[in-house]
């Protein structure tokens, strides 16, 4: 049997009562009081996850953006210091090898934050390709990840407002961490780094804030809620980009890997896509689901804010758009759905 | 709110993590505190048909929570009477109250004897202890 790794703060989250499970090779909280109250807290107030399984690569040298614009499909030109970009490590085939963010520290270093499922495979792929002046470090063993979450995330924090997809050094009562705005659940809210040490700090001061634990079972139903694609579930190394609907992250007027197929598909056209949809009667969705007609759900779970099924799976593009009916095989049993446009859950406006 | 852990005596309990409330020739059908613990919050009571049957150790329904879905496993057999619309309609009934409000169905036994072979509360606990 195969040790689960733990992150620094195991201690805390088995002290608050969390429910572990094996999740990537690591051993995780996958709830404290439940995934339900825990999702409300995150839409309504502010929630925290430790992310510190997830992979930290360090990209340094002269040559760190040459290397890294011809491996991540978007235009990394586009980020400043102290900015960050969504983007796919691509394969030849316009697979994706694993989705990520790249931070720009100066133009000569980046940080890759990856998923924690994908660190090894990510971290060989670039190394594999590393150019002279360039030097690429696994440091994952050496931060935590906390993810703030929440439209008052901020505000408890007591942190200022900043533009999504930015960074700064900043601090929390005392612990110093790098202050991503970023996350994986559509709401307002930031994603913490700092070393691996100040973890059990840095977490005591968030949830001393009112900050409200939160473990992976919420993690999936936010982002799902929201349509944030789960590698190894929506998108894989089979999966292209562009039936993914993540053609915004492709920046297909450069060369990078599997570029030259990710133009061939966009010309042609993809052969099935990506859908959101909402089940019409009562029955919860799961990943490997047959849809009729030749699909399959790719994520499914229940929606706590719409306390209804939901998913997204791939469909043939010729019946993808919004407002048509699916019908799903639930265990046997044909059950209704409608797709609909992305993203399922979106907060009314005050 | 969830129930906190309590296995109630007077109950019949099969090693599936299902209880039997027999009275009379009719017994009211629940899955356990235990049950409703491992699963988590449930969203989902996929519930048989009024009219249906319930056969001892096979599946009658299924329930269902944001991460997990689960057989329902029959302590009897018999003749399904009624099903907990409440539950139907409003699954976290069952983590509220799993041996009140929150029961699945009742059935008209077809062999009553079957329920000798249920453990009682302290036999169940012992179950679980060994688990």
């Amino acid at each position: 049997m195969q040790t689960l790794l733990q992150t620094p703060l195991h201690e805390r989250h088995v002290a608050a009562g969390a429910r572990m499970v094996p999740f990537a090779g690591w051993e995780m909280p996958v709830q404290y009081e439940g995934v339900i109250p825990e999702h409300r807290a995150v839409r309504t107030d502010a929630g925290v996850f430790d992310v510190s399984h997830m992979g930290e690569l360090h990209v340094e040298g002269p040559s760190a953006h040459a290397l890294l614009q011809s491996l991540l499909s978007n235009d990394l030109d586009k980020v400043g210091d102290g900015e960050a970009q969504y983007t796919l490590l691509t394969n030849e085939r316009g697979g994706i090898v694993d989705d990520l963010i790249a931070y720009r520290i100066t133009p000569h270093h980046y940080l890759l934050v990856v998923n924690a499922g994908n660190r090894e495979a990510a971290y060989a792929w670039v190394k594999e390709r590393e150019i002279r002046g360039s030097e690429v470090r696994d440091a994952s063993e050496d931060y935590a990840l906390l993810a703030v979450q929440g439209p008052r995330s901020l505000e408890r924090l007591g942190l200022p407002e900043a533009k999504p997809f930015t960074h700064a050094m900043g601090e929390v009562d005392g612990v110093e961490v790098m202050v991503n705005r970023t996350g994986y659940t559509g709401e307002l809210g930031v994603e913490l780094m700092c070393p691996a040490e100040d973890a059990v700090a840095l977490w005591d001061a968030v949830v001393a804030r009112g900050v409200v634990p939160a473990g992976l079972g919420a993690r999936d139903t936010l982002r799902l809620e929201v349509c944030y694609p789960l590698h190894g579930n929506d998108i894989t190394e089979d999966t292209d980009a562009i039936s993914a609907g993540l053609g915004w992250t492709c920046a297909l007027g450069k060369d990078f890997s599997g570029a030259e197929e990710l133009r061939r598909i966009k010309e042609a056209g993809a052969e099935r896509k990506l859908v959101a949809f909402v089940m019409e009667e009562k029955a919860v969705p799961r990943q490997g689901m047959p849809i009729a007609g030749g699909g399959e759900v790719t994520s499914g779970t229940h929606s706590p804010m719409l306390d209804k099924g939901i998913g997204m799976g791939y469909v043939p593009a010729a019946s993808a758009s919004p407002g048509t009916g699916l019908t799903i095989d639930v265990r046997g049993k044909e059950r209704r759905a409608t797709i609909v446009p992305k993203p399922i859950y979106k907060r009314e406006e005050q | 709110m969830a129930a906190s852990e309590e296995y109630p005596e007077g109950l019949r309990y099969h090693r599936e993590h299902d209880w039997a409330r027999v009275e009379g020739d009719e017994a009211t059908l629940g899955i356990t505190w235990f049950a409703q613990d491992a699963l988590g919050e449930l969203v989902h009571f996929e519930a048989p048909a009024e009219g249906g049957s319930t056969t001892l150790g096979t599946s009658y329904g299924e329930v269902e929570s944001v991460k997990a879905v689960s057989d329902v496993i029959a302590p009897l057999s018999g003749e399904i009477l009624e099903v907990n619309q409440k539950v139907v309609d409003a699954p976290e009934t069952v983590n509220e109250d799993p041996y009140g409000e929150g029961w699945l169905v009742r059935i008209r036994m077809s062999d009553p004897a079957e329920a000798d072979t249920l453990l009682d509360a302290d036999a169940y606990k012992a179950f679980l202890a060994e688990q």
